[in-house]
């Protein structure tokens, strides 16, 4: 707890300051501080600075997890910021239903979001009772799976060309001395990596039916038995990855210390930074290589209701920079996400990104676990799985069992 | 408050008036913040409240989720061993410390220094200190190793059945410097006759201690239990700063569960049964303790 408000308390040291000036400060809050990240929020920085605002960086370290309480109970507790990133979805869900947060549609309406914005998914999630609540910035699809092409080459297998492949390729790997998967220790990690596992394997109507309309039945059913097997080959494939961080477990990638991740699109970023090429030092499978359907999640801003006329005019530049073409380029580049807008030219983009630009592009889409189910449910997933992880003595039976719990009292 | 020596000032009311009136704020914030709190928390546990606390009662719902969630049993358990085994250890060890440090040693400033630093870190700091030195590739494992014994093993951290002995060793290396303190002071109230007394009787010194001064410190060890007793149950800090409650949720304690509930899960609700709970395990140990005590108008000591 002293943590954490240690946290606050800095995030909030760092907003007091610089006063003085013409421009409005504007304080944003985010959890985007690896390298990868840190790099494309300064693009947003710079853009919405050349507006003649100032973005006051409120960078919160350590994930959604610890990031997310803190933002919510400044917001609660009557010290809202400028503005704050969520995951669109139903994560602000009841600080709209309060009135805590501030009514977007005419600036939506004036940019003509509803055009622009693809796909359409993306807004309905920011859409509450008609009205629009938050600005998406990029779409973050969690479906993939990276792999170092050096840790297969010295391995002497070829690289997996999808899930299967690389669950046999596993033991050359561990006789190499390489770990097959990374899977850092926080639970969110093995909670995503199963919901991956789900789509890839099962399909997209298995996770629909399971997700979205909460059936318990299906959840039992034999389709998802075959993902907790899966689950189970990934659990011993992980064995040996003593990480935490997300970033830590993608340098294990990197550095060729295991053969692959899964992992979303956010860890391209961190190859990017190490400076590899995608296709030649490591390689991406979307869907696992199996079923390249991507889920449209991603991050979006938020902005409470303040009192403040400039500050409230300075939100509007704000959401308006968010979807602006340049900044969404020059945002997502650095970043690997996509862009929530496909009239954009993404020349530049990498390999990898240009697949899920196609597979975009066909409306391959999904919606994610974050939009179908509340952060209740999620956490108790994560619970579920980041102890299915660690623990080798929990067979995927009794996993099974207690995740048809779960969805069944799922809302 | 000695006397009502002098008659004609009846009021018991305007006694102390000016102490009264300086306490009125504790009580203020004893009564509100404190009682109110709490009572406010029990009442929300009964409701279904998510994100923002909402009046909308379900009865004992939420505590049936409790009981019947893995991780929080696996919290209890946690809890359980750890208490048990901080509180034997830190009394036994800070004793034992105490006793040697009373034995006219040379230097005993120094030891009680050194023995007494690791409290002045904090549990977060503590926490990574020994999150390091339990990690097998950084730690004592690999010091070890490197001295030639190549099979030694030592990851507590990453093992799921030994996970919270790790974090005792930490709580306990942080601890018991206190304790040793707490109770050389209460070595050195001791009379220095009573010791005389006991070498002319010829009893040995450990029976001296253990049959005459340990029960003479009494007041000494209900002081140390407080302190100790309270650090375990609102360990939090620690396990965050170590292992997260991992390897999976092999390492989660009550408080974390609050937390995590209460904020990432965005369940008020369950938060509240949660520490519901916690209230209720503490009051279980301290309101017969605290009747044996004060209770009966009996005084002892």
């Amino acid at each position: 707890m002293r943590f954490r408000s240690v946290i606050a308390v800095l995030a909030a040291t760092v907003a007091l300051p610089v006063g003085a000036g013409y421009a409005t400060d504007l304080e944003v809050t985010h959890w985007w501080t690896s390298g990868g990240e840190a790099a494309a929020v300064g693009e947003l920085a710079k853009a919405f600075d050349a507006t003649g605002n100032k973005w006051v960086d409120g960078a919160i370290a350590g994930a959604g997890g610890t990031a997310r309480p803190i933002m919510v109970s400044r917001i609660t507790g009557g010290d809202p910021m400028g503005a704050t990133q969520f995951n669109h979805g139903r994560q602000a869900e009841e600080l709209v239903q309060e009135g805590l947060m501030r009514d977007l549609t005419d600036v939506a309406e004036r940019g003509n979001w509803k055009e622009i914005i693809r796909p359409a998914s993306l807004l309905e999630s920011c859409t509450i009772d008609g009205k629009i609540y938050c600005a998406p910035v990029n779409i973050h699809s969690w479906q993939w799976l990276w792999l170092s092409n050096d840790a297969f080459e010295k391995a002497g297998v070829p690289v997996p060309k999808n899930w299967g492949e690389l669950v046999a390729a596993a033991p050359a790997l561990e006789k190499a001395g390489i770990v097959p998967l990374a899977v850092g220790g926080q639970p969110w990690q093995a909670n995503g990596a199963f919901d991956v596992l789900i789509l890839a394997l099962a399909g997209k109507d298995t996770f629909l039916q399971v997700f979205g309309e909460k059936n318990a039945d299906v959840a039992a059913g034999p389709e998802m038995a075959k993902v907790f097997k899966a689950a189970d080959d990934a659990r011993r494939m992980s064995k040996g990855t003593n990480v935490q961080d997300w970033n830590q477990a993608t340098n294990m990638v990197i550095t060729g210390k295991a053969g692959g991740q899964i992992m979303g699109d956010w860890a391209q970023g961190e190859f990017q930074l190490a400076g590899l090429k995608a296709g030649e030092d490591y390689s991406c499978l979307p869907g696992l290589g199996v079923n390249e359907v991507i889920a449209t999640g991603g991050d979006a801003f938020y902005f409470p209701l303040l009192e403040d006329e400039a500050k409230s005019k300075a939100q509007e530049a704000l959401a308006e920079t968010l979807v602006d073409p340049k900044a969404q380029v020059a945002f997502n580049l650095k970043k690997g996400s996509l862009p929530v807008r496909g009239d954009v030219d993404l020349a530049a983009a990498n390999d990898c990104m240009k697949k899920g630009l196609d597979i975009l592009a066909k409306g391959d889409v999904i919606q994610w676990t974050d939009q179908l189910l509340s952060a209740d449910s999620q956490k108790q997933k994560e619970d579920l799985f980041s102890e299915f992880f660690a623990n080798p003595s929990m067979t995927p039976d009794d996993a099974q069992k207690r995740f048809v719990e779960i969805i069944a009292t799922a809302d | 408050m000695s006397s009502n020596a002098r008659a004609g000032r009846p009021s018991r009311l305007t006694r102390n008036l000016s102490a009264k009136i300086a306490s009125v704020p504790m009580m203020l914030t004893a009564v509100v913040i404190f009682l109110g709190g709490t009572v406010w928390t029990v009442v929300y546990s009964f409701t279904s409240s998510k994100l923002l606390p909402r009046l909308k009662f379900v009865g004992l719902d939420q505590y049936e989720r409790l009981w019947s969630t893995p991780r929080w049993l696996v919290s209890i358990e946690n809890l359980a061993i750890y208490g048990i085994f901080s509180l034997v250890f830190s009394l036994v060890i800070g004793f034992v410390l105490a006793a040697l440090m009373d034995q006219k040693i040379r230097f005993e400033n120094t030891f009680r220094t050194i023995f007494l630093y690791p409290f002045a870190l904090s549990f977060i700091v503590t926490g990574l200190v020994w999150q390091w030195l339990l990690n097998p590739e950084h730690g004592i494992q690999s010091a070890v190793r490197a001295m030639g014994w190549a099979g030694f093993d030592f990851d507590p951290l990453y093992n799921s059945s030994i996970v919270i002995y790790g974090i005792l060793i930490a709580a306990l290396w942080q601890g018991t410097g206190l304790v040793m303190c707490l109770m050389l002071a209460g070595l050195r109230g001791i009379d220095e006759d009573i010791w005389k007394a006991s070498r002319v009787d010829g009893i040995p010194m450990w029976k001296t201690y253990l049959f005459v001064v340990i029960p003479m410190m009494r007041p000494v060890f209900v002081t140390t239990l407080v302190i100790i007793a309270s650090g375990i149950v609102r360990v939090y800090d620690l396990v965050v700063a170590q292992t997260s409650g991992g390897p999976g949720i092999a390492s989660e304690v009550p408080a974390k569960y609050v937390y995590d509930y209460m904020f990432q899960a965005q369940n008020l609700g369950q938060g509240f049964a949660a520490s519901t709970m916690m209230l209720i395990t503490v009051a279980i140990i301290i309101v017969p303790w605290a009747y044996l005590e004060f209770g009966g108008g009996r005084k002892r000591v």
